[in-house]
This record gives C-alpha cells, sequence and structure tokens, in this order.
C-alpha cells in the first residue's frame, strides 16, 4: 500500500536532465523530419526495410542488469543504416535527416505496442539511443560521398569503428549522468559502471552493425535477414543472463527472510540493513559489482543465527556480547561459504563483527563492506522500522559515541546523510518507507 | 562398443578427406578458416559443469562449406584435433576431428545439392544462396547432434540425470547453434570486399555471445548453490533432517523427468523442491521437538508450515507452479491433508510429486524413534498408501524411476552425545507414523 502512495508519475520523477535530454531529442526529431519531408526521400525502400528493423528491436526490447533498457538489434539497425555505402551495386546516398527520421519513425512504431500493453517505457533510454546514432549520421553521412571511403575498405572500417566507438562512449556519458543523478552515486562511478555494464552488449551491436553495412554490398537486403539470426541469438542469451541474476537476487532476497520468519530477528530487518547499507555503499564510491556483494551480504548477514539453539531475545545483535557476535558472523559465513561460490561475500559476513580499527594498533580492520553492515546493523537495532526522526538521530549519536574503536566514523557519516534523506522523495526514499 | 563407434566415426572421417577432391580449394582461405575454427574452440561456453562445452566453431565450418566445398570444410571440421583446450584426452580429441569432418562433408553434400555454388559469393548469389545455406546450417546441427548423441548413449549409463539432462540442453542448443551457424554465410559474403579481414569482423560478436552464455550459465549454478546453501542452513540445527531438502529435490526431479516435464518446468520442480520445507522455520522448535502428543494449537502451527514457506518464497520469480507445489504439499488425494485438504486433481501436479518425493525420503531417513527404512520397504509403503495419501501416478512414476537411478538412501545418523534436545521426536513427513494430535482440547 506504501508503495502505491509513493509512486509518483513518470513526468513528476524525471529530473531536469532527462528532461533536458527528451526535449533534445525531440527537437532532432522534428527538424530531422521536417527536412526529410521537404527534401524528400532517397531510397524508400531501403528505409522501410531498416525502419522495421528498428521497430522490431524496439519491440524486443531487454533490460540489462541494474535496470537498464537496451534495444541491441534496433541499434544496430539504426547504426547500420547510417553506415550503409552500397546496397548491392547501387549508392545509397539518403542524408544524416533521413537515418534520424527514419530511426525515430521505428522507435516510435516499435514503442506502441509496450505503451499499448501498459508496460513502462522509458522515454529518456529511447532518447539516447536515439542521440547514439544520430552523431554517428551527423558526421559519417557527409562522409559516406566521399570517393576515398568508397574505394578503400580499410578507412571505411577504421572511420566507422572510430565513430561507433564515440557513440557508445557519448551513450554511456549521457546514461551515466543521468543515474548518477537519480541514485545519488557519484558520476564517475557511474560512468565506469555504465561503460562495464554496457561494454559486451555494445561491442556486439557496433560489430554486427559495420558487419551489416559491408554485407550489404554483396547480399542486399538480404544482409538484414541474414544478421538478424545471430544477434537475436546473443540479445536471447543477454535476456536469459539479466534474468537470471535477477531472479538470483530476488532469492537472497527471499531466502534471507527466513530469520525473520524463524522469529530470530525483527521482521524487515534483513531488508533494511541493506537497504541502509547499499545507499550508504553508494555514498562512499562504491561500484556497481562491489554494491552487489554488499546487498547479499548484508541481506544475509544474520543467517548465522540460524544455527543457533534459541533466537535472541528482539533479535539485536548490538545488544549480545562480542564473543557472541563473533561466532554468529563465522556461522553465516560457512553457511554462505557451503555455496561456493560467494567467498567474498562469506569474507565480508566473517569480518563483520570486528571492530573497524582492527583487533591491535596497525593491523588491517575489516573490509569496507564490513564496516557498512556492522553500522547499518548497530542502526537498525535501536532505530528498527520507526520513521521517527528523532529516533533515528540519537541513534546516530550513539554510533558516533562509539567511532573510536567499534564505527567507522566515515561510514557513520555517510550512513547518516542517507538515514537523513529518509523524508525526502528521491529514488531510495520509497523503499524506506514501510509499515 | 564404445571404441568401435568412436573409431567408425574418425575412419569415416578420414575417408572423406582422403578421397577428395582437392581441386577449387583456396588454400589461403583454408588457413584463415581454421585459425577461425580453433579461435572460436578455444573457450568454448560451458554448458554443464562437468562434461558438455559447446563452442562457436560451426560458424567457421559453415563458412568453409560455402568458400571451399565439402572436402574443405571436412579438413576445417579434422582441426578440431588440435583445439588448445585443455583436459580434453586424446580419444575425444580423435573423435571430435572425425565427428566435425563428417558433419561439415555432410553439410556440404546437403549445400551443393540444395543448389548452392561453392566459392566467394558475388552479389548476384543473393537470395538464392541463402536457401541451400541454412539447408546446410541445420544438416551440420542435427548431423552433429545424433553423433553426440550416439557417443553419450555408449559411454553415458542409461537412465543416469547427465544423459537425460544433456539431451534436454542439447535440444535447446540446436536453435542457437542454427543462429552462430549465420555467421558462417556472413564470413563468406564479406570475404569479397574485405578478405579475410571478414573472420576477425565476425569474430566479436561470436565472443560476445558467448561470454552472455557463460555469463548465463554461472549465474545459474551460482544460483542452484546459493539456494542449496540457504536451505542446509534451515537444517543445521536438526541432524536428522540434514540433506532432506536436496535429496527431496533431487526425487521430486526423478519423478517428473519420468512423467515427461519439459524442461523449464523440471528446474522449477528442481527448486520446488528444495524450498518446501524451508516454512518449518516458522514452527516453534519447541513444537517441532516435542516428544508425545501435540495439542491442537501446536498442531495448527505445523499445519501452516507451507504457507510460511510460500511467504518466504514468494518474492522470487518462480513458475507459479513451483510457489502451489510448496504450499500443497502436505495435501493428500483423500483430500484429509493440509493446509487447504484439497483432494485428487484438486492438487497441483507439483505438490503431488513433492508429496511422493517428501515421503520416501523422510522414510528412508533414519529418525530419532525409528531407524531408516530400506528402499523396498519404503516402496511398498509407497504403494500402499498411493491413492490415499499419494497419486498413483506419481508413485508408479517414481518406483519406475528408482528401478533405473538406484536411490542412494542418506547415511544413518547416531545422535550426537549430549545433545538430545537438538533431535526431532516426530516427523511430520513421516507416513508410517503420522503425528499424535490430543483431540477436543482447546
Amino acid at each position: 500500500m506504501q508503495q502505491a502512495d509513493t509512486r509518483r508519475s513518470a513526468w513528476q520523477a524525471m529530473d531536469s536532465g532527462q528532461l533536458l535530454l527528451i526535449c533534445a531529442a525531440g527537437m532532432l526529431v522534428v527538424a530531422a523530419i521536417a527536412q526529410t519531408a521537404a527534401v524528400g526521400m532517397t531510397g524508400m525502400q531501403y528505409a522501410v526495410a531498416f525502419g522495421s528493423l528498428v521497430a522490431l528491436g524496439e519491440l524486443f526490447r531487454i533490460t540489462l542488469p541494474g535496470g537498464r533498457e537496451s534495444a541491441p538489434i534496433a541499434t544496430a539497425g539504426a547504426l547500420a543504416y547510417t553506415l550503409l555505402l552500397r546496397m548491392g551495386s547501387r549508392v545509397t546516398p539518403h542524408t544524416a535527416m533521413q537515418v534520424i527520421a527514419t530511426t525515430a519513425v521505428g522507435m516510435v512504431v516499435g514503442a506502441l505496442p509496450h505503451l499499448a500493453a501498459g508496460r513502462p517505457t522509458s522515454i529518456d533510454a529511447m532518447a539516447r539511443r536515439l542521440l547514439a546514432v544520430a552523431i554517428v549520421a551527423l558526421v559519417f553521412r557527409p562522409l559516406a560521398s566521399s570517393i576515398e571511403i568508397r574505394r578503400h575498405w580499410w578507412l571505411a572500417l577504421a572511420v566507422m569503428t572510430l565513430l561507433v566507438m564515440v557513440a557508445w562512449f557519448t551513450d554511456a556519458v549521457i546514461a551515466a549522468l543521468i543515474r548518477a543523478e537519480a541514485l545519488r552515486a557519484k558520476f564517475a562511478v557511474a560512468l565506469w559502471d555504465e561503460l562495464r555494464v554496457q561494454a559486451p552488449l555494445g561491442a556486439a551491436v557496433g560489430a554486427s552493425a559495420m558487419l551489416i553495412a559491408f554485407a550489404a554490398e554483396v547480399m542486399g537486403l538480404a544482409a538484414l535477414a541474414v544478421f538478424m539470426a545471430p544477434l537475436l541469438v546473443t540479445q536471447v542469451a543477454f535476456r536469459r543472463y539479466a534474468g537470471i541474476r535477477l531472479t538470483y537476487l530476488q532469492t537472497v532476497r527471499a531466502l534471507a527472510r527466513m530469520t525473520e520468519v524463524g522469529g530470530y530477528v525483527e521482521s524487515g530487518h534483513s531488508h533494511r540493513v541493506s537497504r541502509l547499507a547499499v545507499a550508504a555503499g553508494r555514498e562512499l564510491g562504491m561500484n556497481e559489482s562491489d554494491l552487489l556483494e554488499l546487498e547479499y551480504a548484508a541481506l544475509m548477514h544474520d543467517i548465522g543465527q540460524l544455527s543457533l539453539p534459541d533466537p535472541i531475545p528482539g533479535g539485536a545483535t548490538v545488544l549480545v556480547s562480542p564473543a557472541d557476535q563473533a561466532k554468529i558472523a563465522e556461522l553465516g559465513a560457512e553457511v554462505i561459504t557451503k555455496a561456493g561460490v560467494l567467498d567474498r561475500v562469506a569474507e565480508i559476513v566473517r569480518r563483520q563483527s570486528e571492530p573497524w580499527r582492527g583487533p591491535q594498533p596497525g593491523s588491517p580492520g575489516p573490509p569496507i563492506s564490513s564496516r557498512i553492515i556492522r553500522a547499518a546493523n548497530g542502526f537498525d537495532d535501536l532505530v528498527g522500522s520507526s520513521t521517527d526522526r528523532e529516533r533515528a538521530v540519537a541513534a546516530l549519536e550513539r554510533l558516533r559515541l562509539d567511532t573510536a574503536a567499534e564505527y567507522d566514523p566515515e561510514v557513520v557519516e555517510a550512513l547518516s546523510r542517507v538515514a537523513s534523506r529518509r523524508s525526502l522523495p528521491d529514488v531510495e526514499s520509497r523503499t524506506f518507507v514501510r509499515l | 562398443m564404445a571404441r568401435v563407434y568412436v573409431g567408425a566415426v574418425v575412419a569415416l572421417g578420414g575417408l572423406v578427406i582422403s578421397l577428395g577432391p582437392f581441386s577449387g580449394i583456396a588454400w589461403r582461405a583454408l588457413g584463415v578458416l581454421l585459425l577461425l575454427f580453433l579461435i572460436s574452440d578455444s573457450a568454448p561456453a560451458l554448458i554443464s559443469p562437468r562434461q558438455h562445452s559447446w563452442s562457436a566453431s560451426s560458424s567457421a565450418i559453415l563458412a568453409a562449406v560455402v568458400l571451399l566445398g565439402p572436402v574443405g570444410a571436412a579438413i576445417v571440421g579434422s582441426i578440431a584435433a588440435f583445439t588448445p583446450r585443455r583436459g580434453v584426452r586424446i580419444v575425444q580429441r580423435a573423435f571430435n576431428s572425425g565427428m566435425y569432418a563428417v558433419t561439415a562433408y555432410v553439410a556440404g553434400k546437403v549445400y551443393l545439392a540444395a543448389g548452392g555454388v561453392p566459392g566467394v559469393p558475388k552479389s548476384s548469389s543473393f537470395p538464392a544462396i541463402i536457401a541451400p545455406f541454412v539447408a546446410a546450417a541445420v544438416t551440420h546441427a542435427v548431423v552433429n547432434d545424433i553423433l553426440v548423441n550416439g557417443v553419450l548413449r555408449l559411454t553415458v549409463p542409461a537412465g543416469s540425470a547427465g544423459r537425460a539432462r544433456f539431451g534436454q540442453r542439447i535440444t535447446s542448443l540446436v536453435v542457437p547453434d542454427l543462429g552462430y551457424a549465420m555467421f558462417g554465410l556472413l564470413i563468406a559474403a564479406l570475404w569479397r570486399i574485405v578478405g579475410p579481414f571478414s573472420a576477425v569482423l565476425v569474430l566479436i560478436p561470436l565472443f560476445v555471445a558467448r561470454w552472455a552464455v557463460a555469463q548465463y550459465v554461472a549465474q545459474q549454478e551460482a544460483h542452484e548453490a546459493t539456494m542449496a546453501a540457504l536451505c542446509q542452513a534451515v537444517e543445521t540445527k536438526d541432524f536428522y533432517t540434514r540433506g532432506h531438502s536436496e535429496r527431496v529435490s533431487k526425487a521430486s526431479v526423478m519423478i517428473a523427468r519420468e512423467i515427461g516435464f519439459h524442461f523449464e518446468r523440471l528446474e522449477a520442480v528442481r527448486h520446488a523442491g528444495m524450498l518446501h520445507d524451508i516454512g518449518k522455520l516458522g514452527v516453534p522448535t519447541l513444537v517441532l521437538q516435542k516428544s508425545g502428543a501435540l495439542t491442537e494449537e501446536e498442531y495448527a502451527t505445523i499445519q501452516l508450515h507451507p504457507m510460511r514457506g510460500l511467504e518466504i518464497v514468494r518474492e522470487i520469480g518462480f513458475l507459479d507452479e513451483a510457489l502451489a507445489g510448496i504450499m500443497h504439499h502436505h495435501e493428500r488425494v483423500d483430500g484429509k491433508g493440509y493446509p487447504l485438504g484439497l483432494a485428487g486433481d484438486e492438487i497441483p501436479e507439483f505438490a503431488r510429486v513433492i508429496g511422493v518425493a517428501d515421503a520416501f525420503d523422510s522414510m528412508t531417513s533414519t529418525r530419532s524413534y525409528r531407524d531408516a527404512k530400506p528402499v523396498g520397504e519404503a516402496i511398498r509403503e509407497l504403494r500402499k498408501w498411493s491413492g490415499a495419501q499419494f497419486d498413483p501416478v506419481m508413485v508408479d512414476a517414481f518406483i519406475a524411476a528408482l528401478g533405473r537411478e538406484p536411490w542412494q538412501p542418506p547415511e544413518p545418523v547416531a545422535p550426537p552425545a549430549g545433545e538430545p534436545a537438538a533431535a526431532t521426536v516426530q516427523d511430520h513427513d513421516d507416513p508410517t507414523a503420522p503425528l499424535q494430535v490430543i483431540r477436543g482440547r482447546r
């Protein structure tokens, strides 16, 4: 119920960066369509063929890890149309504006069924895809009429590679800007995450686009049909990969609740700790793969309690003796180690009970993720599901008193910044409002 | 027998190559394609953890079919013996080499028969070339599948999980394999414009596709391992039920495979079997470990455990069927089960599968009040309750599966000294010793 109350409409949720992006793309489309209408189309049947491919790709778009919408087939189709030099033996002199108009129309047609089915459509992702294509088109189409490019295939290949990489980078920068603002992440970290997630599929899309542009010289429009199949397979593999990743996360999230159903910890504890920890980790500039490990570790940080014969009264580990805390951490790490694939997560859980400065002066303390979980756990044990601001402030004050040995002061400060946002209507806040 | 089969395949491969003719084979192209085959074969995506791997090298063979003709393609295929992959035994190398040579040769012959012309395609060859090429690609996938299945049939014991799972995986691979085969046509088509460089261009999407498949497989395995580890965590407190989840999962899959579940439902029933008792966490330890009769209130908390389990796993993106299986695994065909008292066909299929597997593992495991029953006796009990507690279809399927794949009951456990309280005194899964409930007391 709470979730529905705090959900805002798409337009309200958008920040200025997204609006700017969409306006820019919109203006570009209007200009492209106007100019194309005024000058007239060249190679109508090719425009229709590639436009259909874009529409098809938009229809079968996928969601990559981290909720990133992507339409590899649509992008590859549009880029191929942009890079097209010859179709069979015929020269294709279409302008950049025609490419943009064709792509835009294809995208809208492909998005219509999604809209009709009531699926969420992220307009900013579409705008980004269009802008990436537009950049390549505006540079390459004027070059495409030059003789050199047509004569030397290696020159054409070099120019194409460079442009595709520029477009890909621009796309990542825009995506990172939007994401950093929405999630309050650091831009450099967000950009790195974006580049890493997009790199494999981006390389496949770029190479496929160049392949089809060259192949069209030999095969004509048949190149479209032939090239569709392999990219479709790649896309299916990516979709399954993203799907299993999501299921994995859901499984860990769900099974983390075992401790709650078993009465070992307060209801909602694992989830609150994991959200706090991830938000604090992002505040401290951790990247996405580290954040995922942090989330897993935070969700399972109390799993060791399942091995205890009797639940701790109230489940608050902050109140039990350090020896017992260490025991629970060790038991939890043992459980996680059994999976055989989450050794780093197990290490984070194992060391969550250690004071941040390490046992002896000068010895290395626990990893940052363990320190974050320790602080987030301490905070939640004191505050619980309460949304009382004063209680949160008092809990933070208590954590601060312990920063000499127990809690990392930097982590506590990050936590306090996150906690102070709790009432603000940002992306993370929705997850904090719970009954 | 296996040796004869492998020998025959290798000999056939050698035969088609040695017979030639070698005229019309472009040697430079042959060199490039051999290299391409080895590169794409170097790090194949693992399909299942142990034995089966699959590489995207079919695109090199299919390109050779077009550019070089059947014999040239067979030569490209025969290079499989020199794969840089490690840990491939010499017999496997020989077999792969022969298999790929035969496959490539047959595909090349089909390409010719369907009207394909060997050599670098011209603009005028399109789109007429597509039909023979697809025919060749399909042939390649099918012949490959047949030859591999043949060797598996001879070397992997019949009825084992490995073979059945592989059978399903291989069919799910024919389709992606066809997708990668299409790259072969792209290489051939681009040969005239960018020459051998076309092979380089094609490698990038190929590697990405393979990377994605590998990631998918790795994530799937990690997911299963994590799920199993977390389920074990629930069992650690009670040493009598250790490994119960995993064994129920295994038995459920045996039943489901016997009655012909397809791959996705098989995976779902595997997970459902694993997670079926997770709701036991919501039952107070005192009730689980109580000796003697339960009060009605205590019995009610036990009856609620499937619902608690559902509560935990509901948010996982499972098939609804798996959730229904967890919720209803204690229903009885005669309608006397819990939590809802469904009867006969009202009980979801998954629940009927898990119900049989669950009771069987309970009977064949040691309990504090009795020793483990031998498998034969447990089967007799299943038969006895078939139609009352269990669905006869599932019981028959399980018995048939047990006939082929022997059951490994857990090691008998002795209670560790000084820890008597940690044992389940009654087992809610045991059909031979129903829970004692004191009725009519409020």
